[in-house]
């Protein structure tokens, strides 16, 4: 198992931060707006320094996506800033219509993804979002791994022409991708190569697929694990070149088992390449009140619940 | 290009025949309030608005369009035809398979013309506003003019929309609201009653002005005046007043016709009511 350390634990939500102010500096047709979570989303750096191209919407995300949509026109890149929640749910008819449908290049950034925002419970804690933004045609769906790779991502969109949704989080994760990593879009990351297993993960559940790949190394079982930062679209060569190894796999992901990526996969090897799959994932149920640990742990998203999946799926080979 | 009020209307009698006949060749689509807003999009394309029927989706240095409420989509596409912006024959193929002027208009099919995809309601005034906010941006003197059914403001999304402009002075917004007090399930009085829209966008710090959206040189004067009041700190709200089914009697001022077409012989008796003007498509 190759080794990973790190020497700091950051969020996600500060690698969006750091990326736009940086996109920003970058491009001046990058343009900000925010529902009133200018703290949240990490936006106040780019608020500061480009007063005039930050747009404080207030407590009204179909109206925010309907003026960035409509801001493309001029050839502005509008990034939008709010919980997950409400940059899908909320808006999803708006986002259907007014950004994917009319082709709009509209970067939909969504913070305090999943269960682990924590203790606001269940009304915040979406776990549907990335079903239905994938769902959109001609949706890039993109969750990264840790606040390095959130940054580069935020870099990457900015450079990409065409509608995105960015989801990252509130949670302090350990920050093991390199610093000066370049982001490609659509595709996978290998963390380490192995034949026994493969072990998908995204988001932060890439820190607990190397937490459990560590263990199941002690044990003796060699897991290919890979960082799919982007969801949609998906690399299906990196996926079926990996099970054509191990014969197996295992899904990680914080949303409902329905929509998410483990759904991609298995739609992907049902139709080239049969394979025992096992998810772990939120199991069709809303979250609840809680530390985010608490939380990874009842539901479930953890390292152990990680290897009690790869020896489950072993076992189906 | 057409500007005396005299030829205008001329025009607007041709927008009403391309109108009917449209609705009529594919039996589908919603005449009511296309021949209620011909005139307003006639004055606008052939008259009020600086654009340039050789499209491109920034419209830098123009001003541009937006219709929220996309069931409308019969006149839009006449107004954008007969302005120049493809082929007045592409009307024939309105609503059929493959064709890009679909049902509700969309910058999918990639027609000229169209910036955004409109036809479920409430979106468009905020997608205004945004390409108002980018050319305050991009030192654009370019104004934004929208199009709003009545019935249309019940979606919450304009009220967030209407507060949001006045508030950020997005002065160089000129919308209009279709008043022809109908919708699907009757008129708005009775679906759900808007009251005083004028008392309400003043109140949300909006410049109202009313005009009669059938009567052409009311309209043009009207517009003009819109536009000469741009730019001073706040967005401009038309109330627009209208008949359904203007032009054509027995589809006048009912909610009926909002979403049905005539058969042959209501086609031949619309088309005695409308004068050929600039030759049938």
């Amino acid at each position: 198992m190759k080794k990973y350390t790190y020497t700091e634990k950051k969020d996600t939500r500060s690698g969006f931060g750091a990326g736009l102010l940086e996109a920003g500096r970058k491009n001046e047709n990058v343009v900000a707006l925010c529902a009133d979570l200018i703290g949240s989303l990490k936006m106040g750096d780019f608020q500061k320094e480009f007063p005039d191209r930050f747009v404080q919407v207030g407590i009204a995300e179909a109206n925010m996506i309907g003026i960035a949509a409509g801001m493309t026109i001029g050839g502005k890149i509008p990034f939008t800033g709010t919980f997950a929640n409400f940059s899908t749910g909320r808006v999803y008819d708006q986002i259907r219509q007014s950004v994917a449908y009319s082709d709009k290049n509209v970067k939909i950034c969504a913070s305090h993804a999943g269960l682990t925002l924590g203790e606001d419970g269940a009304t915040h804690q979406i776990l549907e979002d990335i079903g239905m933004m994938k769902m959109l045609p001609g949706m890039t769906v993109i969750n990264p791994c840790d606040y390095n790779q959130t940054k580069a991502a935020t870099l990457a969109i900015a450079e990409h022409e065409g509608p995105v949704y960015l989801r990252f989080g509130r949670p302090v994760i350990p920050v093991f991708t390199p610093a000066d990593q370049k982001f490609e879009i659509g595709k996978a990351w290998m963390v380490n190569e192995g034949t026994d297993v493969t072990i998908i993960a995204t988001g932060h559940l890439v820190w607990e697929a190397i937490l459990a790949g560590e263990k199941l190394a002690e044990e003796g079982i060699n897991a290919e694990i890979i960082n799919i930062h982007t969801i949609k679209p998906l690399d299906e060569e990196a996926v079926l070149n990996s099970v054509k190894k191990t014969g197996c796999i295992v899904t990680c992901e914080e949303h409902n088992r329905y929509g998410g990526l483990g759904e991609s996969v298995a739609q992907l090897l049902a139709t080239q390449l049969p394979t025992p799959q096992e998810f772990v994932a939120v199991n069709d149920s809303f979250g609840e009140s809680g530390t985010p640990a608490d939380l990874m742990k009842k539901y479930g998203l953890d390292s152990s619940n990680i290897i009690e999946a790869v020896k489950k799926v072993m076992k189906r080979k | 290009m057409t500007k005396e009020i005299s030829d205008l209307e001329k025009m607007a009698s041709q927008v009403r025949r391309d109108i009917i006949k449209m609705v009529y060749e594919c039996q589908s689509g919603h005449p009511g309030g296309s021949l209620g807003c011909a005139d307003y999009l006639v004055a606008l394309y052939f008259r009020v608005m600086k654009h340039n029927p050789e499209f491109n989706m920034d419209g830098t240095g123009e001003d541009l369009f937006f219709l929220s409420n996309g069931h409308i989509s019969p006149v839009f596409y006449s107004v954008l035809a007969r302005a120049g912006y493809f082929d007045v024959a592409e009307l024939k193929t309105f609503r059929k398979l493959n064709s890009r002027l679909q049902g509700h208009p969309t910058t999918h099919e990639h027609l000229p013309g169209v910036r955004i995809a409109s036809g479920s309601l409430g979106q468009g005034m905020s997608v205004a506003i945004g390409a108002a906010l980018t050319k305050k941006i991009n030192k654009d003197n370019g104004i934004v003019f929208s199009l709003h059914g009545d019935g249309e403001l019940q979606e919450g999304q304009n009220w967030e929309a209407a507060m949001f402009a006045p508030f950020n002075k997005v002065d160089n917004l000129i919308c209009t609201v279709d008043v022809n007090g109908q919708q699907i399930d009757g008129p708005t009085s009775k679906v759900l009653d808007l009251t005083s829209l004028e008392a309400k966008f003043l109140a949300f710090g909006w410049d109202v002005m009313h005009t009669d959206g059938n009567n052409m040189s009311e309209l043009v004067a009207t517009l003009e005046e819109a536009k000469s009041k741009t730019g001073n700190g706040k967005p401009i709200m038309i109330l627009m007043k209208t008949e359904m089914g203007k032009g054509v009697d027995f589809m006048e001022g009912s909610h009926k016709w909002h979403g049905i077409a005539p058969n042959a012989e209501q086609l031949a008796e619309a088309f005695t009511q409308l004068e050929e003007t600039f030759g049938d498509f």
